[in-house]
């Protein structure tokens, strides 16, 4: 991380709204890439092709990974130049944040879960 | 009327809700309405309505909107320690039978109520209103990035305030403790509208934070001056930074918590109750997401206060002005990972807790660091004991206090024994006191003479600063003692009487620090007063280091006439040693935004809709909903939202300066 | 700016810009609407979280598998497709300057949102009318919730969207409206990447269970 390269430029007057401009190629592809990356996953889970659950699981979660990314750089246009990086780095940063507070929240659940009374099962008994 | 149609308007409204019957609130509120009365019949009688409404309440200006923070801040700080001296004197005197004088039902209310207040309307405000005043000063900008927000920012925490002064006369506020923990804040438990004051004041205020955090950082991102690259800030900017990012990365978290639990309390979902698979465990475990980076909120600028203090009254370059920085990187980051702690004993396994022990603990060491560079700036300084000095020092030897009480209550065992004891309250006293309210109070005592062009009286200043301290040790040092022998916080009435002399020493150290708060308003009163021979006409009146301290005190509308460029991290110190000469020609007009009454309109909407949902006046809340939504609208079809201050006006206000300074040698 | 941080031609330390330009309007906005963004990133994610840990809670009500028809869900996500797509072509338009097909390829998209919005209601509608309503167990509270959210985002984006359409229609393509419709735009992929995320995690992966 070279904070230092970011600032040099910081006052640059150039109008630079931060995005790389778009083109008809770019939409398109992004476009089709999404459909694709949607289609399969959906096809997987309605057809129950693959052979367990768990392996379905792994992949469309992998198909949505993609995906995200594709439309990252298709439609938003993220690129580690915009704003001098620091769109990039306020993504990274979030993506950082929100795997911290999500896989931590399930984690500390699922722990108080099974040290405690477990939730589901009790409201199973009424 | 009949009782359906009264139900339509007023809600769930009546004359009941007025706490009639509690000679503690009538007497306030007859106190309160004396006071708001004089004041108003005094605008009015001098007519500064107008001047009022023109020149602060629509206001654009970072400057003025810093010190409407920082008195919002002051004046809450009323309201919280009004309900601290109530429960310390309550607590001192429930011993031997005595039910004290507050009734449970008022006193769940004050406790919650003062560290609502402290939290999010006294720390906060004076913190945002520090950033807000200095750094766009500090990084050379003539106003942050989006000024209209600003003040909207500004509005809706007045808003959140508003609403919990008005649980204080019109119902109740939520008798759940300061996090609103259910299934207690669930309706099943708490049927009355107290919950609902905390639920909407803190999402009005929440708006008005997470806006200015966005705000904020665009500033230092985009707006610093040519030179000043991120190596170059300084310091207070760099945790103004880190701060904003940590509130930019948090609250989001607070608004979708009590959004749940408004869910859970109007519509009847399953979140947090006990029943139909909710868990109120999650609510815990969120909030403190939310909760543990907010502490961080508030300390870091504390930080960069007292760096920037160290450096200016030791008359030296502050020590390790890289690490410094890298220490509240690491601590921006690290305070995301141990929100647990707040919970250890709420049943997760031996690894979860030992791994938030951990990080726990890891934090102390970028904190200590940072100890150190404060201390290796002192170290052969020539140091001036002003002001913002003795509260820098009395910071040091306080937190490192409660630092260390903290590192303790980090290893999950112990934390077993002392979970919610008054050990705890010393605890977390002991630095948001040692470190955010000194802090600030170094902060104001430093930047006043920026802001108002003379410096606070410092016999005063003294008076009020020795009774904090000595009122701050006497008042939490006994918590300490009382939480080691196992007494529980919230607690309102005591069979033991051994431990009656503990809290009466702890009341008179409250009644300690409420002669510090009045020596300080005596400190305002009477600087206003000596103005003229505590003039400052250098606008550097403490030779101090940064750039807020080039321009005039108070500075112009537009911060500097010309730009400056920087090429060093204390960039006016290496000004003055290389021989700037402040530009006398070539002004030019200056590009500033307009003032707009739209943000004080919108959250006053805000409060609106608010006041109709905590009381079910379905129609004032949709109304008000719907009028935000046309007044926002409208407002972005003003397409014209700037004007160029004349050169003329650049001219008169540098020309006088000129003769200020002429005068001044 | 670089000349102004070294030393003039006479030796001199510059220290302050003589012949300065204000930053053009709106100099921080799109990075300052990134921000925010990233803001309600987290927002989703903490509904995200209350998914995660409370999805399973059926509280002896119904499961995904009695409720979710993925035949609808792939017709209302190709919606949100469409309407991307369709956005990309207005900011191509825009660029090219062409009002009118600027406005046409807005109004196409809006008409894509109302889609999405009519189907999830009705989804909605129909799981309520089922007795799946968001009191019925925790599941249900925070799968509306979480998809609910998602929804009133879609609308907030078309009110900003048709605020966008009478602005372009009588102040033109200027520089503040096309910066605004470049923030819309940030807006709506924004919103298709949560959809990504939804129809993953709650529909595939809970039909699954």
């Amino acid at each position: 991380m070279n904070i230092d390269t970011h600032a040099a430029h910081a006052h640059d007057h150039h109008h630079d709204d931060g995005h790389a401009h778009s083109t008809f190629s770019g939409y398109m592809l992004g476009f089709v890439l999404s459909v694709v990356l949607t289609a399969i996953p959906f096809w997987l889970v309605m057809s129950g092709t693959l052979p367990s659950k768990q392996i379905t699981a792994l992949v469309i979660m992998a198909f949505a990974v993609v995906q995200i990314v594709v439309h990252m750089i298709y439609f938003l246009h993220m690129s580690p130049k915009s704003e001098n990086g620091w769109s990039m780095m306020a993504l990274i940063f979030t993506i950082v944040m929100v795997v911290i507070a999500l896989s931590g929240s399930l984690w500390v659940m699922n722990h108080l879960n099974s040290n405690m009374m477990p939730i589901h099962e009790m409201t199973g008994m009424k | 009327m009949s009782p359906d149609l009264l139900k339509l308007i007023f809600g769930r409204l009546g004359l009941d809700s007025l706490p009639l019957h509690e000679p503690i609130l009538v007497a306030t509120f007859v106190m309160v309405a004396l006071c708001g009365g004089a004041l108003f019949a005094g605008v009015t009688y001098f007519r500064l309505w107008g001047y009022l409404w023109r020149e602060w309440f629509t206001t654009v200006d970072h400057k003025r909107i810093g010190i409407m923070y920082m008195i919002l801040g002051i004046v809450m700080l009323l309201r919280g320690f009004a309900d601290a001296l109530m429960m310390r004197a309550q607590q001192a005197l429930a011993f031997n039978g005595s039910e004290g004088f507050l009734p449970a039902h008022h006193y769940d209310q004050v406790f919650t109520a003062h560290g609502v207040i402290m939290i999010f309307f006294v720390a906060m405000p004076l913190v945002t209103g520090l950033m807000n005043y200095v750094v766009p000063l500090q990084i050379g900008a003539r106003d942050v990035s989006f000024p209209f927000l600003n003040n909207f920012s500004f509005w809706m925490t007045v808003g959140g305030a508003v609403l919990v002064m008005a649980s204080l006369f019109i119902g109740e506020f939520a008798r759940t403790g300061w996090l609103a923990y259910p299934p207690l804040s669930n309706i099943g438990y708490s049927p009355d509208v107290g919950v609902d004051y905390y639920i909407w004041a803190l999402q009005v205020a929440g708006v008005g934070t997470t806006l200015s955090g966005i705000n904020l950082i665009c500033t230092i991102v985009k707006l610093r001056c040519p030179g000043m690259t991120m190596m170059k800030m300084p310091v207070f900017t760099w945790t103004a930074l880190c701060t904003n990012i940590l509130i930019v990365a948090s609250f989001p978290v607070l608004t979708v918590v009590l959004a749940l639990l408004s869910l859970d309390r109007y519509v009847g979902t399953n979140f947090f109750t006990n029943d139909f698979g909710g868990s109120p465990m999650m609510y815990v475990n969120l909030i403190w997401i939310w909760g543990h980076p907010e502490v961080y909120i508030l300390v870091l600028p504390a930080f960069g206060i007292f760096s920037e203090v160290t450096s200016t009254f030791s008359g030296k370059r502050l020590f390790g002005y890289t690490s410094m920085v890298y220490a509240t990187v690491v601590i921006t980051i690290l305070s995301y990972l141990v929100w647990l702690h707040h919970f250890f004993t709420m049943g997760s396994g031996a690894s979860v807790n030992s791994f938030f022990g951990i990080t726990t603990m890891i934090i102390s060491i970028p904190t200590g660091a940072k100890m150190f560079n404060w201390l290796f700036t002192m170290y052969r300084g020539r140091i001036r004991f002003e002001l913002p000095m003795l509260w820098t020092i009395a910071f040091m030897l306080t937190f490192v206090l409660g630092g260390m009480t903290g590192v303790l209550l980090a290893v999950p065992p112990a934390d077993f024994v002392l979970h919610n004891s008054l050990f705890l309250i010393a605890h977390f006293h002991n630095v948001i006191i040692g470190g955010v309210v000194f802090g600030a109070f170094a902060g104001i005592n430093y930047w006043f003479p920026k802001a108002f062009g003379f410096k606070l009286d410092p016999f005063w200043g003294k008076l009020s600063f020795w009774f904090w301290v000595t009122g701050f040790y006497m008042a939490f040092m006994p918590l300490y003692v009382l939480g080691l022998m196992g007494v529980t916080r919230r607690l309102r009435v005591f069979d033991d009487p051994s431990l009656q002399i503990w809290f009466v020493i702890a009341a008179i150290g409250a009644g300690l620090v409420f002669l510090g708060i009045l020596c300080m308003l005596m400190q305002f009163a009477v600087s206003f007063l000596k103005r003229e021979q505590l003039k400052d006409v250098t606008g550097d009146p403490w030779d101090a280091r940064t750039l807020e301290w080039a321009t005039s005190s108070p500075p112009p509308d537009y911060n500097f006439a010309f730009t400056p460029v920087v090429h060093d991290n204390d960039a006016w110190w290496d000004m003055k040693k290389r021989g700037y000469q402040r530009p006398l020609t070539g002004f030019k007009p200056i590009h500033m935004p307009s003032s707009t009454g739209t943000g004080i309109i919108l959250a006053g909407l805000a409060t609106a809709m608010g006041f109709g949902l905590i009381w079910y006046i379905w129609w004032l809340a949709a109304a008000s909903f719907i009028a935000m939504l046309a007044v926002g609208i409208g407002h972005t079809f003003n397409y014209h939202r700037d004007f160029d201050i004349p050169a003329d006006d650049v001219i008169r206000a540098e020309d006088s300066r000129t003769k200020l300074l002429a005068g001044a040698k | 700016m670089t000349v102004a941080v070294n030393p003039s031609q006479t030796g001199e330390p510059v220290f302050y810009v003589a012949d300065e330009h204000p930053h053009p309007e709106g100099y921080s906005t799109s990075l300052g609407f990134w921000i925010y963004l990233m803001s309600d990133c987290l927002i989703f994610a903490m509904l995200f979280a209350a998914f995660g840990v409370l999805g399973a809670n059926y509280a002896a009500g119904p499961a995904p598998k009695d409720l979710f028809d993925l035949n609808l869900v792939a017709v209302n996500t190709s919606m949100l497709l469409l309407s991307s797509i369709t956005y990309g072509f207005a900011m191509l338009t825009m660029q090219q300057n062409k009002i009118a097909q600027t406005q046409m390829w807005l109004a196409i998209t809006g008409l894509f949102g109302v889609a999405f919005i009519s189907i999830e209601l009705t989804e909605f509608a129909h799981m309520i009318h089922e007795g799946a309503t968001p009191q019925r167990s925790a599941f249900l509270s925070s799968f509306f919730t979480l998809v609910g959210t998602h929804g009133l985002h879609v609308s907030c984006g078309l009110i900003w969207l048709v605020t966008l359409m009478v602005q372009v229609w009588r102040f033109g393509l200027i520089e503040a409206n096309r910066r605004r419709l470049m923030c819309l735009s940030m807006f709506w992929h924004f919103l298709d990447v949560v959809w990504i995320g939804v129809f993953t995690f709650v529909y595939l992966l809970g039909v699954l269970r």
